[in-house]
């Protein structure tokens, strides 16, 4: 690889080679430097600006009703200067988490019950392995298709569709698509890491498989998939793209998931600052709202690594 | 998983007499799990057809200028007229633009991603101290927390203002040099353009190629490593003779997964891209991306400009579907590889 006269090398550090190694372990330790920029720079923002913002009544008050596009300029001014008595983000913080939650209620249960199948019965089966390779894919599948796709089946009114209109369970069913394929394979993944011991343990006792999967295999890897589950929860929990003209709006709480336009935070700050950016009052209430929902995403991410702390320790014991 | 659960005799005089306890809701419960796999290519089968089922008026009223035609002009008569949803003369809906715009965005995006995630992997594996190896997985998972709507509002609002002036310098550096000066130029030069949506991208898509990456790297046989290192090679020749050999086929589809996201990208640069349809390489002026053209656009959308929109959609799916197709067949083959090898 190198020329012979390495092989004498002298001393280490003033031939090309161990220079060469010297720059590309500077440029890798460079890499690590670039990346903590833009999240230290984002969050640092979202705390900064949004702190300002969650003065007042911000987390329990309606939505300030802006509607009129030819009297926007007017509300935002009239708005402006008192706007922390005035203007929340209530409903948004229950649309987010009903929306979510729903979400959640499906994807995981059939989630688990699809990594199940994948590696407990079909295995190395032709089926399974085509299954899994299209499950892979499907975590691919850009979340604005997806909203394309329930807007398509789920909301419109013409064509091949159920024709519900906008709702907060719309939303849902976006947001579960995005869920079940990361809940598959999470599952998948931490079913195989339980020993077959364990399995043939309970045949052994004359157990089903069905009864075997139920009360041993899945409790044995409970930790891990609850930690997917509560990953693949934070992640929709920021989810735009799929909500964003399946959910409609709303500036009061709508509680029923069911009908009736609805609102989350992440829907808002697009609105705010796709719209309405050039007015004070539009920022500083997207800065308040990315506030919460990062809190919102961080808590569930965390919670996950808490999970995984536990059971790595617990294996490990 | 290889374990076969015991059957019980299948005996005539068995089946004559009652059934074994628990049969059926063994058979049930299989039912279930094989119906929620299902699911999966139920959904895909479901997206594509429906898409395509509500965006037929555009495909077949315009055929192969649907896609192939990069004229996009999106104007209809408004609600409430005669020819509601009807396009006005002068409109053009040809996603040709957009698939440019796309791939343009994506492309920047993976070119400033790639280098960053490499590097970052191999600090998780073979560089960085052992005792900050996790500790960096976690952080650069950390980016992946962050919602893609926050990274848009902090480049429109905090980014997109100041490194317009950076624009500006590097625009001029590059002026009068040929080929350079019309990809490093803006027309108009602005802050929202290809290079800040390709510059938030970047920073989106790191966390998942890092951490495909670190996967990747992860099955490098340490003895190939330690071989290396044994016959005098530095840890920059290691890397470049045992891992990078090794892995080669894994990083490059851990970057065509991440070449997926970003081409799917939708709310952050709908943000931050600045909305001009256009096939231009000017790298600081704004431009437009199948993704973020709907998410811009389809709330007042009607008539054709919605059928016209959801297939934009469609193509899209359909671009991102062969990339995943492509990168995952690599990887699998990867793994196949690596467990009929060992």
């Amino acid at each position: 690889m190198t020329a012979p006269t390495s092989l004498l090398t002298p001393r280490r550090g003033t031939t090309g080679r161990h220079v060469r190694n010297r720059v590309a372990t500077v440029g890798i330790w460079l890499a690590l430097f670039i990346v903590l920029v833009p999240l230290v720079a984002v969050i640092g923002s979202v705390i900064v600006k949004g702190a300002s913002s969650l003065s007042g009544n911000f987390l329990t008050q309606d939505i300030n009703k802006i509607t009129n596009g030819q009297k926007l300029a007017d509300a935002f001014a009239k708005v402006a200067g008192k706007q922390s008595t005035q203007d929340g983000i209530k409903p948004a913080i229950v649309g987010t988490l009903l929306i979510t939650g729903f979400a959640t209620l499906m994807a995981v249960p059939l989630g688990i019950l699809g990594g199940v199948y994948l590696n407990e019965y079909g295995g190395k089966n032709h089926f399974a392995r085509v299954l899994r390779f299209l499950t892979e894919v499907m975590t691919g599948v850009p979340s604005i298709v997806m909203g394309l796709f329930i807007f398509s089946i789920v909301v419109v009114k013409t064509g091949f569709s159920l024709g519900w209109n906008v709702s907060g369970f719309a939303g849902s069913l976006a947001l579960g698509c995005l869920m079940l394929p990361v809940v598959i394979r999470a599952t998948e993944e931490m079913l195989k890491l339980v020993p077959n011991e364990l399995r043939e343990a309970s045949y052994a006792l004359g157990a089903r498989k069905s009864k075997t999967i139920v009360s041993v295999v899945l409790p044995a890897a409970a930790a891990g998939i609850v930690s997917g589950a509560l990953l693949a929860v934070a992640r929709a929990a920021g989810e735009t793209a799929p909500l964003v003209f399946v959910i409609g709006i709303t500036r009061t709480t709508n509680t029923n998931i069911f009908s009736g336009g609805n609102v989350a935070l992440s829907t808002e700050i697009f609105r705010n600052a796709l719209s309405y950016g050039s007015y004070a009052a539009a920022r500083n209430r997207a800065w308040g709202e990315a506030l919460v929902l990062i809190v919102i995403a961080l808590t569930f991410t965390l919670l996950a690594r808490l999970v995984t702390a536990m059971f790595t320790r617990r294996r490990a014991a | 998983m290889a374990t076969i659960a015991p059957e019980r005799p299948r005996s005539r005089k068995l089946s004559e007499g009652p059934k074994p306890p628990g049969r059926e809701r063994d058979r049930v419960f299989r039912w279930f799990t094989f119906l929620a796999a299902l699911l999966v290519l139920l959904i895909l089968a479901l997206i594509f057809v429906s898409t395509v089922n509500q965006s037929w008026d555009w495909f077949s009223t315009r055929g192969l200028r649907a896609v192939f035609s990069s004229r996009w002009n999106q104007k209809v008569y408004p609600r409430g007229t005669a020819n509601a949803g009807q396009p006005i003369p002068g409109s053009g809906f040809g996603a040709w633009a957009l698939i440019f715009g796309t791939l343009y965005t994506s492309f920047v995006a993976i070119l400033l991603a790639v280098p960053l995630s490499v590097g970052i992997a191999l600090f998780t594996t073979d560089v960085g101290p052992r005792w900050l190896r996790n500790p960096v997985g976690y952080v650069v998972d950390l980016l992946a927390v962050v919602p893609s709507v926050v990274f848009g509002l902090w480049g429109v609002f905090v980014l997109a203002t100041p490194i317009r002036n950076v624009y500006q310098s590097v625009a001029d550096f590059f002026a009068g040099v040929p080929v350079l000066d019309k990809i490093f130029t803006g027309n108009p030069l602005l802050g929202t353009s290809v290079m800040t949506a390709g510059l938030i991208l970047a920073i989106m898509i790191t966390p998942i190629i890092t951490s495909l990456t670190r996967e990747v790297l992860a099955t490098v046989p340490i003895a190939q490593k330690e071989g290396a290192l044994a016959l005098g090679a530095t840890r920059w020749e290691m890397i470049r003779g045992a891992i990078f050999p090794h892995s080669r086929s894994g990083i490059v589809a851990s970057v065509m997964i991440g070449l997926g996201r970003a081409m799917g990208e939708t709310i952050a640069v709908a943000l931050v891209i600045g909305a001009a349809v256009r096939v231009s390489p000017a790298l600081f002026s704004p431009n437009n991306t199948l993704a973020a053209i709907i998410a811009q656009n389809f709330g007042e959308a009607q008539g054709i400009q919605r059928s016209a929109l959801i297939g934009l959609g469609v193509v899209l799916f359909v671009i991102t579907l062969l990339v995943n197709v492509m990168a995952r067949a690599v990887l699998n083959r990867g793994e196949r590889r690596l467990a009929a090898g060992k």
